[in-house]
């Protein structure tokens, strides 16, 4: 089930409200499996989130970070009926995105 | 309301006295006994060293169960004797080693289908008390033992108290809480005397 | 010298208890905080999603998904389902839980085994089980509604206080009933405090919001796991999955905390 994505994007009074669940294991590299092998690192580096086609966020984040991320932010100028797009790119060059129009 | 002042006055339990009365308490028949038993031996199985054994009531459960955890004073003192009568205590000083009795008291191993049955297991103390005044992370099920030793000294009393009480709580109040760890084999006797050197040796973290 | 020890030790009990409540108060806040925190970050709707996609799943030897799966409010209904179990089910003659009605849709309708289907009931972090997954989206299907399990037959009556006698019965090599635990209130096993599930206050919001994601380890679990994993604590042997014993006593939890709006899937440290 990883890279299943879920986005809820409301708007009121100019501003939009956007929460997106990222399902990713976030292996920070230092995890051990049963048999006490290090589980290697996977994680999502880049996060981009475009607005109607343009670019408004490009975030990069850590390993620290943790499981199923959860990205909530407000963006100002978002109305309903705006298209909003997120895309994430882990270290194993996986990608995954999911676009939703503003509620 | 009669109940409460009966916990108060036998003193078994003594934050039961404060306690909110629980809705709803049924008092378990004879028949509820051999149903319950009946209903555990087809609804559970054995896993690990978790054997169906298990499910087999005692004295102690069979009278604890019948009354709702305040059993009758005679019936109650007549096993609590058996109980007693049957703690191993060792020869000698009952005083082991701190240091192990400390993970041993942080330890919640032992008896679960999980655990390995060669493997030790642990008091899981604090699951339920607060012992030393540096571990936060402490349960409120059963009495503070801060300043355990402290209090008391580390004479052979204590030590005979210490031991036969965490070898087997019922022997001393019927319907405790507390399980009888050396009674069903959860601790060793080295392990127990463990514990009563984190209890009461004056150098333990218990009783700075 | 035996007196002012003693004398010495009450001092120090009575101003540790007068500390406590302020401390106290301090705890139970950042505790809701970090509760807050943790609802806002939950990932249940993405196992909604995936129970979504199993429920819809055509599998087995009958090659048939589990929407024509009757959950007590008619066949492939799932508003409102969770909330009203467990009930009795005439086509079993038996009180059923969701996981019990799940393991009989799938061996009934979809004709696989009981071995195949009880596999792998309880996931971990990488991957929860079928169960688990169909869970979290039933289970959200019901959110609003009241928890009003079946309580008119005598067959639900019977599971109900079947679950009461076994809440209060201590048994095994610790002795432990579930009231063991949570028998008493304002009481806590480590730092997880313990509700009196025996008291329709305590037990209310407990039932609405199990099956629950649970932070520290990134796991779904569900009741039956729940009651799986406190009889393994309990010292006791393994409980067999969706077996009456089971189901009664979440019957008798249900029934305690009827009447409380179901909110789950819940989020738990």
């Amino acid at each position: 089930m990883s890279g299943a994505m879920k986005i809820r994007a409301t708007a009121k009074d100019g501003i939009a409200d956007i929460r997106v669940l990222m399902s990713h294991p976030m292996e920070t590299g230092q995890r051990k499996d049963a048999a006490g092998k290090i589980i290697p690192l996977h994680f999502i580096q880049n996060v981009t989130v475009k607005l109607n086609g343009k670019t408004v966020v490009e975030g990069q984040i850590s390993q620290a970070v943790s499981r199923n991320p959860v990205f909530s932010f407000r963006a100002r100028g978002g109305k309903t009926g705006d298209k909003v797009e997120i895309s994430w790119l882990d270290n194993k060059g996986e990608t995954n995105r999911i676009e939703t129009a503003i509620a | 309301m009669k109940r409460a002042l009966q916990l108060c006055v036998a003193g078994a339990v003594l934050a039961a006295c404060a306690g909110a009365p629980v809705e709803q308490r049924p008092v378990l028949s004879e028949n509820d006994l051999s149903e319950i038993h009946a209903v555990l031996k087809r609804d559970f199985r054995a896993r690990g060293s978790a054997g169906m054994a298990r499910v087999e009531p005692d004295a102690v459960q069979r009278l604890c169960n019948l009354h709702d955890n305040v059993p009758p004073g005679e019936a109650a003192q007549a096993i609590e004797a058996e109980q007693l009568r049957a703690i191993k205590f060792p020869e000698g000083s009952l005083i082991g080693d701190r240091k192990r009795g400390q993970r041993i008291a942080q330890s919640g191993r032992g008896l679960q289908w999980t655990d390995a049955p060669g493997e030790a297991g642990g008091g899981s103390c604090y699951n339920c008390h607060q012992l030393s005044p540096q571990e936060a992370s402490f349960g409120t099920l059963g009495p503070s033992l801060l300043g355990f030793g402290k209090v008391r000294g580390a004479g052979p009393e204590t030590q005979k108290y210490a031991f036969g009480r965490i070898y087997n709580s019922k022997a001393y109040s019927l319907c405790s809480q507390m399980p009888r760890l050396g009674h069903s084999g959860t601790l060793t006797e080295q392990q127990i005397k463990d514990l009563v050197a984190y209890l009461l040796d004056p150098d333990s973290p218990v009783n700075k | 010298m035996h007196r002012l020890r003693h004398a010495a030790a009450w001092l120090a009990a009575a101003l540790a208890a007068a500390a406590a409540p302020a401390l106290a108060q301090d705890l139970k806040k950042e505790i809701q905080k970090y509760q807050q925190m943790i609802a806002e970050g939950s990932p249940v709707e993405l196992f909604e999603l995936e129970g979504e996609a199993l429920w819809r799943r055509r599998q087995g030897p009958a090659n048939v998904s589990l929407e024509s799966c009757d959950l007590g409010q008619g066949p492939g209904v799932l508003k409102g389902a969770y909330a009203h179990l467990p009930r009795y089910f005439a086509d079993a003659d038996r009180v059923m839980d969701l996981e019990a009605r799940l393991l009989h849709c799938m061996m009934t309708l979809q004709g696989r085994s009981r071995d195949e289907v009880t596999k792998r009931l309880f996931g971990n972090e990488d991957r929860l089980s079928e169960m688990e997954y169909l869970s979290a989206y039933i289970a959200a299907r019901s959110q609003g509604v009241a928890m009003s399990p079946g309580t008119s037959h005598p067959k639900e009556r019977a599971s109900y206080e079947l679950g009461r006698k076994l809440y209060f019965y201590r048994a095994g090599p610790w002795d432990f009933s579930c009231t063991s635990c949570h028998g008493e209130e304002g009481k806590r096993i480590r730092m997880q405090d313990l509700p009196v599930l025996s008291s329709p206050l305590a037990a209310r919001p407990v039932m609405a919001t199990w099956p629950a994601y649970r932070v520290s380890n990134s796991q779904f679990k569900t009741m039956q796991w729940r009651i799986n994993d406190c009889y393994r604590q309990m010292r006791m042997p393994e409980p067999t999955y969706a077996s009456d014993a089971t189901i009664a006593l979440t019957m008798f939890l249900t029934v305690t905390g009827k009447g409380e709006p179901y909110r789950g899937p819940g989020t738990k440290r």
